[in-house]
């Protein structure tokens, strides 16, 4: 479904991705894992268009989305959860969901995800009429999940959901995660707690400053002694 | 009854001062320029304005939206001319270039027609004054009111229930989760600077109705006026600014009827200075919160 060729990425002089190239396939959970810098969100602002990658290669669904604008991806049906949530604070729960499904125009469809939305957050439906920014940053982050399932996307990508959030909340978040996916949503998933984004993950890339370091399936680089070592907390 | 009638005057030269700031304190909002060519569009709204009743012969409500639609365009196309390019530059090019705009947009007037000052006709529209409470109130004022409360009307509902209202929302309030919703953030930013200008533009046209006399440097000081009260009310606020430009247009007539006329625009630059002493944010204003 997405397939990454090579790419590298700059801020200014400064490169941040160095021929990182990975691949997911449709119905997939793949998760990038790494610690802080390792350019994590600087491959999600790439795939969404808020970057533009120097050389190298993005495919989705079979066509170049590379340097292509924002609008246009999430058109085509990418959309993004960023790091630190990044809800209208000044705006209600509602019309944040709304600006979520900004470039849809069936107004049945937009209704019926709503509907969907407030099934996976009775929370956000309860507080509808609220401003964003007084919720809890675990209710923030389940609005930011909700405005971008708003956008009916087929690939999701999700940016360290679980930052900031109580152990049980990141429980909750996960949870919910794994049933968008069930529901048939792609999901790549960047995070920095690699225990929990391996136990839903299916695949799983490894990135260290700018580099893919280790790839390949969840359950065996949770076993793996580098990836323990190095993310897991040495057990 | 002379407080009274002093408070009609406020409000009247209030609701310009509004008009003008609301455009200041939208493209603030949205791209932190403080736009100092904006009272130049006022102008320009003027002379439309004056063109409409004098040459053109269309009337009132006809002058008023031509002027309204021309400097909706001229503000498009600065902002797309000017500083579109300098998106990513320093703040202080940004406000050097409006301040250059500004000059600009002023001296290509003179160049076209003259320095010389027009007078807008005071058949214009049904002069007529009222006496409520022994109180002097001419249509002239209550048109001004009427057209000011039309358009925050307007306003409020564009910027609330339409879709491009929550775009502008949305783009003031973080530019690139905006985009992450598939929202244009170039066309959004032109439609701020349209509907901030077309007020401005309305705000010229009033403007010449109750002071007759129009002239092409004659933005400057309803501009700056307009910034200061952008900023009591709390720039980026557009509550603040409707409120702050009411608050500015009754203290200047305030001090004038307390028999300091001389210190009218004394006064408002006081105000700036106080409230940017005490409170920068101003009245409206949101505390700035660092984002975690």
């Amino acid at each position: 479904m997405l397939k990454v060729e090579n790419i590298d990425v700059f801020y200014g002089n400064i490169q941040a991705l160095r021929e990182v190239s990975l691949e997911v396939n449709e119905g997939e959970i793949v998760t990038l894992i790494g610690a802080n810098g390792a350019g994590k969100t600087t491959l999600l602002k790439t795939l969404s268009g808020l970057l533009k990658p120097k050389k190298g290669k993005i495919e989705y669904l079979g066509n170049s989305i590379a340097g292509k604008a924002a609008q246009g991806i999430v058109k085509s049906g990418i959309s993004q959860v960023p790091e630190g949530r990044r809800v209208f604070a000044n705006m209600s729960v509602e019309e944040n969901l709304d600006l979520g499904a900004y470039l849809r125009k069936d107004r049945d469809g937009i209704k019926r995800d709503m509907e969907r939305v407030y099934e996976l957050f009775p929370r956000l439906l309860e507080r509808k009429s609220q401003s964003a920014g007084t919720l809890s940053g675990g209710e923030q982050q389940m609005l930011a999940m909700g405005r971008a399932i708003m956008a009916k996307p087929k690939l999701l990508l999700l940016d360290e959901p679980s930052m900031g959030l109580a152990p049980l909340m990141v429980q909750t978040i996960f949870s919910i995660i794994k049933e968008i996916n069930e529901a048939g949503t792609t999901i790549l998933l960047v995070e920095q707690n690699a225990h929990m984004a391996l136990s839903v993950a299916q695949r799983a890339y490894v990135i260290e400053t700018g580099k893919v370091v280790l790839s390949g399936d969840a359950k065996e680089l949770q076993e793996s002694d580098e990836v323990r070592a190095a993310y897991l907390g040495g057990l | 009854m002379e407080w009274l009638q002093q408070l009609v005057n406020g409000i009247s030269i209030g609701s310009i001062y509004a008009l003008i700031a609301l455009g200041y304190t939208m493209v603030y909002g949205i791209i932190k320029l403080i736009n100092f060519a904006h009272g130049d569009v006022f102008m320009i709204g003027a002379f439309v304005g004056f063109y409409g009743l004098t040459h053109w012969h269309i009337g009132f409500i006809p002058s008023l939206l031509a002027a309204m639609i021309i400097c909706s365009i001229l503000g498009v196309v600065i902002e797309r001319l000017a500083y579109k390019r300098l998106r990513n530059a320093t703040r202080i090019a940004a406000l050097i270039t409006a301040i250059g705009m500004s000059l600009l947009i002023e001296y290509t007037t003179i160049f076209f027609r003259g320095a010389q000052p027009e007078a807008y006709p005071d058949n214009a529209v049904i002069s007529k004054t009222f006496t409520v409470f022994g109180t002097q109130i001419s249509s002239e004022s209550i048109i001004i009111l009427v057209t000011t409360i039309v358009l925050m009307l307007l306003l409020q509902f564009i910027v609330h229930k339409t879709k491009i209202g929550k775009a502008m929302r949305a783009v003031s309030h973080d530019m690139e989760a905006a985009r992450l919703m598939g929202i244009n953030v170039n066309n959004t930013i032109s439609a701020t600077f349209a509907i901030g200008s077309a007020l401005a533009g309305a705000a010229g046209v009033v403007f010449g109705l109750y002071y007759t006399k129009i002239d092409p440097l004659m933005g400057i000081i309803p501009g700056v006026k307009a910034f200061i009260a952008a900023v009591l009310g709390g720039i980026g606020s557009i509550p603040g600014a409707m409120t702050g430009g009411m608050v500015l247009g009754i203290v200047e007539t305030v001090v004038s009827a307390l028999g300091f006329s001389m210190w009218r625009d004394a006064a408002a630059f006081i105000i700036l200075i106080l409230i940017l002493i005490f409170k920068p944010a101003g009245i409206f204003g949101k505390n700035t919160r660092e984002k975690v």
